[in-house]
């Protein structure tokens, strides 16, 4: 089963072309979208996300969900990106090592628990 | 507009009960409810009945009209599903109702049942609260949804992490004490700061007494008309004055604040206006603390405490029994338990309890005559605040 706009929005990632959508009012978010929630306006164009985005606010889970058993503990964080923000899966760093105020880039990844696609991020 | 009275209230015990359906939970609260208010089953009009995740953990759909037939209803029957304020969205639409003429007699409540499944089935049914692509699927539970709420509220206030964990600690062992005479509440016993502190790590900054336990649970509350219940001699004397409910952005990133809620601001501001008070008049609070920073949040929502503010408050007593605002005297979710659909009916009936005068906890606010109830769904996507007053 596939979920038009966030799955072609997420494997962007893997060849390094990750994007938001802004409005014709210059509000940014993810897709899908039809209608601006700041704005009411209904025309969008894809626009480049930053390559690296700053964590607004991270925490190490240790009790995960069963699609994500395997893969605790992890850290997830909530990554400002300038006109969007983005929430993953922190890989390449030891738990707890990532802190707020640190730039990440995005990548796709796969859970340990399933194999699923998932947004991770890197630290620079 | 009619004026609304709560006729009566009614609670299942909030605890593990594996075994029971939720039709007979729900009816053992609506029934406790009916002698409560002394009003017949043949005067209900309308069932308003919160539940959050039915279809997932009885496999049970088109849950209104059974719960109803369960209670010995024969009315139009309705659920709302609001995440964790399912209950709380379906009291605010039997008050709409009774105000605007339409019914003199609605019941409202909820039910949960969630022990019949094991603890990581009922982490992942609770997460469908937050934003499947965008949360779910980047490994976010609820625990560490809040997680990331308490991180960024020490980020933005500058809190040392050892002091946001010390001070949450306070929030739990306070309900706790408060829910140790609470003949419906799960844990009626006491949490130290030390336990607190000494707890597995669930999400960090979280430990696993930060967190409402998983509950099993009902709720029910008879709303009647203020013409109904003068004419039928009830004795109602605590009052619905004020309803107001708020949204806001359902996945945390994309929302203007990590660190506050403002679909609870909106949704006090709107109660108060409705109630014509401010927080000022507010003597006693029930707030929705499935985590321990979650009742932080709410009470810097309700205008208790400035942003920032309101971190520290059970630490220094202020919202503990015997403080100037005590706050969740029923033990809250974290020691009274927390049935999901269940939980905003179950604050309307123990503030009601508090203000009438026969609550485990009513002589520590024997002079008071207002109280505010706060219910949040998910991360305070949605927010539904009631303000209850003794009318005579």
């Amino acid at each position: 089963m596939s979920d038009a706009g966030f799955d072609e929005w997420l494997h962007a990632f893997v060849a390094d072309d990750g994007y938001y959508v802004e409005c014709a009012n210059g509000h940014g978010h993810l897709p899908p979208r039809r209608i601006c929630p700041d704005c009411g306006s209904t025309a969008f164009s894809e626009e480049a996300l930053p390559e690296s985005g700053t964590v607004e606010t991270i925490t190490t889970v240790h009790v995960a969900a069963p699609s994500f058993e395997s893969d605790a503990p992890y850290d997830t964080a909530v990554v400002d990106f300038g006109p969007a923000r983005v929430t993953g899966i922190v890989v390449d760093a030891p738990t707890g090592a990532v802190e707020i105020g640190d730039e990440v880039e995005p990548d796709v990844g796969a859970s340990e628990t399933t194999g699923d696609d998932v947004l991770v991020l890197r630290p620079v | 507009m009619s004026g609304v009275r709560v006729a009566g209230v009614g609670l299942t015990h909030f605890g593990s009960h594996p075994e029971r359906t939720g039709r007979d939970l729900f009816a053992e609260a609506a029934l406790s409810a009916k002698e409560d208010a002394g009003v017949p089953l043949d005067d209900v009009e309308q069932l308003n009945v919160g539940n959050f995740a039915g279809p997932l953990s009885e496999g049970q759909g088109h849950l209104a009209p059974l719960l109803g037939e369960a209670a010995g209803l024969s009315c139009p029957a309705t659920r709302y599903e609001e995440a964790c304020a399912s209950a709380g969205v379906a009291v605010r639409e039997a008050v709409r109702t009774v105000r605007s003429g339409e019914a003199d007699v609605v019941l409202a409540g909820g039910v949960e049942r969630m022990t019949n499944h094991d603890t990581p089935e009922v982490t992942e049914s609770l997460a469908i609260a937050a934003d499947e692509l965008f949360e779910v699927r980047a490994g976010v539970t609820f625990p560490a949804a809040y997680a990331l709420m308490a991180e960024a509220y020490a980020d933005s206030f500058g809190i040392d992490e050892a002091d946001l964990k010390t001070d949450l600690a306070n929030v739990a062992s306070k309900n706790h004490d408060n829910a140790i005479p609470n003949e419906y509440a799960q844990y009626q016993r006491e949490l130290t700061v030390e336990q607190a502190l000494d707890a597995p790590p669930v999400a960090e900054p979280l430990g696993l007494f930060d967190c409402c336990p998983i509950t099993d649970g009902a709720s029910a509350v008879l709303l009647v008309s203020e013409e109904y219940a003068a004419d039928h001699d009830l004795d109602a004397e605590v009052a619905v004055v004020g309803t107001g409910q708020g949204a806001d952005r359902m996945a945390l990133q994309d929302r203007e604040h990590l660190a506050r809620t403002p679909a609870a601001d909106d949704a006090a501001a709107m109660a108060y206006d409705d109630a014509g008070i401010d927080a000022d008049a507010v003597d006693v609070a029930e707030v929705h603390d499935c985590f321990t920073i979650a009742e932080v949040l709410a009470i810097e929502s309700l205008g208790f405490y400035d942003p920032g503010e309101g971190l520290g408050a059970a630490r220094r007593g202020e919202t503990r029994a015997d403080g100037d605002l005590p706050v969740n005297l029923s033990g809250g979710l974290k020691a009274k338990g927390h049935p999901v659909g269940a939980t905003g009916g179950s604050q309307i009936a123990e503030m009601a309890r508090i203000l009438r005068g026969d609550h485990p906890n009513s002589d520590k606010v024997a002079d008071a005559e207002v109280g505010v109830t706060h219910n949040a769904g998910g991360t305070v996507a949605s927010a539904v605040v009631h303000v209850l007053e003794v009318a005579e």
